[in-house]
């Protein structure tokens, strides 16, 4: 009973700002919109036993991902109002490519049966947490994919950076290796100066 | 009323398949702001997710949310190239219209 209403309000909000993500005029309240989605998409998880998964969600796409679009949509001094102008014009195409597909889902799960009984994750042993769970097979049967996941962290982290990076003409910078390098010899001359005469 | 209380997997299927079809209408909807076409696809990715940890949840296997785990590490990877490449192109255009990503058009 209590659960049907939890879903149902996370539901509802999940798909609200879904929907203002997608519709809202100012990018800054999308932004803001999308952590609201995701905030609800956590609960939804919460819901269905997977607790690590809705953190993680909390902390990689509020902490990470919807700051760095607030960066992005606040560096960029673009008029967003003239963004939308002529936008109108793809919204038929859309609903059609949107209703196809949703009306596919619809026939595809009205194809299919399912039981009432909705068990929650890892019921074989009651003593592990989701979380110990989770780690028990994530660094055992999956540790490869692991890795590789750095991996792709890894590329994404050097690819934005190189991608972002630029030199600059006329920025005073540090030149370590010249900075190290210098000897007293070659910047220092000492003259002997006799009285009267000067260098 | 107290039926339809009764959540099931289709209650999660359908809404996953709601969240998904917003996400793709959104991309056609923001035909030109290049930053809310990234963000439906976050909201499609999050959409698979749902679904991923649905199935585990039914099936009682911690596979679908190990998988969940990888692509919310791709979709991280995949926000910081995407926003990389906008401001890139931003500096070059000083616009984040689609339109004007024409630039490899033979």
């Amino acid at each position: 009973m209590l659960y049907g209403i939890a879903f149902y309000l996370f539901a509802m909000v999940l798909v609200g700002s879904a929907i203002a993500v997608i519709t809202a005029k100012n990018p800054v309240h999308s932004v803001l919109f999308l952590i609201l989605a995701f905030f609800n998409a956590a609960g939804l998880m919460v819901l269905l036993g997977a607790e690590f998964i809705a953190m993680l969600l909390v902390i990689v796409y509020v902490g990470a991902v919807a700051v760095l679009f607030l960066f992005v949509v606040m560096m960029m001094d673009v008029s967003f109002a003239d963004l939308r102008s002529g936008a109108m014009k793809y919204v038929p195409i859309g609903v059609v490519v949107g209703g196809v597909l949703l009306f596919e889902l619809v026939i595809i799960y009205s194809g299919w049966k399912f039981s009432d009984a909705m068990e929650l994750a890892n019921p074989n042993d009651i003593s592990l947490t989701n979380t110990e769970a989770l780690g028990h097979i994530l660094y055992t049967k999956y540790f490869f994919i692991f890795q590789m996941s750095g991996l792709v962290l890894l590329v994404a982290m050097i690819g934005a950076i190189v991608l972002t990076l630029r030199k600059r003409s006329g920025v005073k910078r540090q030149k370590i290796y010249e900075q190290v390098n210098r000897k007293a010899s070659d910047v220092i001359e000492i003259h002997k100066v006799t009285p009267g005469t000067g260098v | 009323m107290i039926g339809l209380l009764e959540i099931g997997m289709a209650h999660y299927l359908t809404l996953a398949g709601v969240l998904f079809t917003v996400g793709l209408f959104g991309v056609f909807l923001n035909r030109k702001n290049l930053i809310v076409i990234l963000m439906s696809i976050e909201l499609m990715l999050l959409s698979v997710n749902i679904n991923f940890v649905v199935f585990s949840s039914y099936l009682n296997d911690l596979t679908g949310q190990v998988f969940s785990m990888f692509i919310l590490t791709v979709a991280a990877a995949e926000v910081a190239i995407g926003l990389a490449i906008l401001v890139a192109f931003f500096r070059n255009k000083n616009s984040i219209e689609i339109e004007e990503v024409s630039s490899m058009k033979g």
